[in-house]
């Protein structure tokens, strides 16, 4: 579904941010992206939807990133930002929901008809009609996952899904990417919910993939995370003191 | 809440008031658009000195505020930093002109007084006019007005924009002040010195949130088109709104209205 061969990336001259990048992920896995502050995650997620141009091959679903097919593979790949704020910048939930599938070109009654199964999934119909401006944190990260189910992506993206939520909101997030058949690429410091909704984490640090396995196997080696800047995940902290 | 916290909200409750139902709301946006465009041109239209052929241009204002129950008060609340620039204009015009014109018992009015009054009376409708078009008509419907006059797609979708980016410039500018604030008590406003690198560092914070808004418009599929609101055919009782309105100004612009009711209440 996904596959970087050999990709690398500089902001700068000679100060690559990701270094060789090769990985592959499958149509249904559910891959956590997780490192250090400036390992390189975002990165790998802007270059992915053609938001930033590095050197090697990035490929979805066969079909190469490139200027000319980005059309087609953004239509695929649904990216939930880290702030809400900046995904929403209609007036409302509604008229946010239904702006990527007018753009892709289906008529009123379908988009709407599509808006109103997203919402009822999500259980988020009181949301339809209200401004985002009147949305509290949560709903908002709520109906920022409604606007890109609405566009029927193949794959969803998330940055930092849980960031700046609290308990209760953070359990609906999770709780409702785990319910996602989608492929899912999540990126996160919060390891806890990349072990509830991925079955695979990638480990990056300083631009290079440093461990690559089940969610199982990586967020349970305290001695690899703590060479690499994290934390066990919380919830097994206690079980390996 | 800040100042600039207050802006968002105020720019958010323009949002929501256009989307109220009344009469006025539900009137095609074109003929909403067009009859506003013809009163503006009307009433700039009036002579310096005719003031009593201007003054009946306030009923179609009173009127519409009637109709579509937004209240004078927000109109003129919202319009409290515009206000005061309109009624600048012609300030000086009683130093300019002394010419008597007319006599108020013993008092002398010339004609600078009556010109001042006269523009400050036309930007004042004016504004009225623009906030009740506004007020009344959600943005997407007006551009998509805007569209069916032929305005060029890239002049509407920049006025669209601006409009959605005037709120994330203005939140930047919320957490900034705040953030300045909270290092600076008992400081009001921010100090000179700070200027510069204040408006740098809010151009550069806005420049990055638009550009990320403008990364999400893309991933979603917008390629330069937006696809404005859909909003109902052009009706008869739009067209007869548009056409009535446009009668109704002609009327107030050709008949002394003011004249005619002073002369029957003087005889």
């Amino acid at each position: 579904m996904i596959e970087f061969q050999h990709v690398s990336f500089a902001y700068e001259k000679n100060v690559p941010v990701l270094k060789d990048l090769s990985f592959r992920i499958d149509t249904g896995e559910a891959v956590g992206l997780i490192g250090a502050n400036g390992a390189g995650k975002s990165t790998v997620m802007k270059l992915l939807l053609g938001l930033l141009e590095g050197e090697g091959k990035i490929l979805v679903d066969g079909t190469e990133v490139r200027r000319d097919t980005l059309p087609e593979i953004r239509r695929k790949l649904g990216f939930v930002l880290q702030n809400s704020d900046n995904q929403m910048f209609m007036p409302t939930v509604y008229e946010d929901m239904m702006f990527a599938p007018l753009n892709y070109m289906l008529s009123r009654r379908e988009a709407e008809a599509r808006v109103d199964a997203v919402l009822k999934r999500l259980h988020l119909e009181d949301l339809k009609h209200r401004y985002n401006h009147r949305i509290s944190g949560g709903e908002k990260r709520m109906a920022a996952i409604a606007t890109i189910l609405a566009m029927e992506p193949e794959v969803i993206l998330m940055d930092e899904p849980t960031s700046a939520l609290d308990p209760y909101n953070r359990r609906i997030v999770i709780d409702t990417i785990r319910e996602l058949e989608q492929t899912k690429l999540i990126t996160s410091h919060d390891l806890d919910m990349i072990l509830d909704t991925c079955n695979r984490v990638i480990l990056l640090s300083d631009g290079r993939i440093v461990a690559d396995g089940t969610a199982e196997d990586i967020l349970h080696d305290r001695a690899l995370l703590e060479k690499h800047r994290m934390e066990l995940p919380l919830s097994l902290m206690g079980r390996q003191e | 809440m800040n100042k600039m916290q207050k802006a968002i909200r105020e720019l958010a409750e323009m949002d929501e008031m256009a989307v109220r139902s009344s009469p006025v709301h539900a009137l095609h946006p074109l003929s909403k658009l067009i009859a506003t465009v013809i009163y503006i041109l009307v009433t700039l239209s009036f002579d310096k000195y005719d003031l009593s052929g201007l003054v009946p241009m306030v009923l179609w204002p009173v009127l519409l505020f009637q109709l579509s129950g937004i209240e004078v008060r927000s109109c003129f609340y919202k319009l409290r930093i515009v206000l005061p620039l309109v009624m600048a204009v012609g300030l000086f015009n009683p130093f300019f002109d002394k010419t008597v014109v007319l006599q108020l018992g013993s008092l002398p009015v010339t004609g600078g007084v009556i010109s001042m009054l006269t523009l400050m009376l036309k930007g004042v409708f004016c504004l009225m006019a623009s906030f009740l078009l506004m007020a009344t008509t959600p943005i997407d419907n007006l551009c998509a007005a805007l569209r069916m006059l032929h305005v060029p797609k890239l002049l509407v979708t920049l006025l669209l924009l601006t409009y959605r980016y005037v709120g994330v410039m203005t939140e930047e500018l919320a957490v900034m002040t705040d953030a300045y604030h909270l290092r600076a008590p008992g400081q009001k406003g921010i100090h000179i010195s700070a200027w510069g690198s204040f408006l740098g560092q809010l151009l550069l914070r806005s420049m990055d949130r638009a550009q990320e808004l403008y990364s999400s418009m893309l991933l979603r599929g917008y390629h330069q088109h937006f696809h404005y609101a859909d909003i109902p055919p052009f009706r008869t009782r739009d067209a007869l709104y548009m056409a009535g309105c446009a009668l109704f100004f002609l009327l107030l612009r050709c008949v002394r209205i003011a004249q005619i009711l002073g002369g029957t209440l003087v005889r």
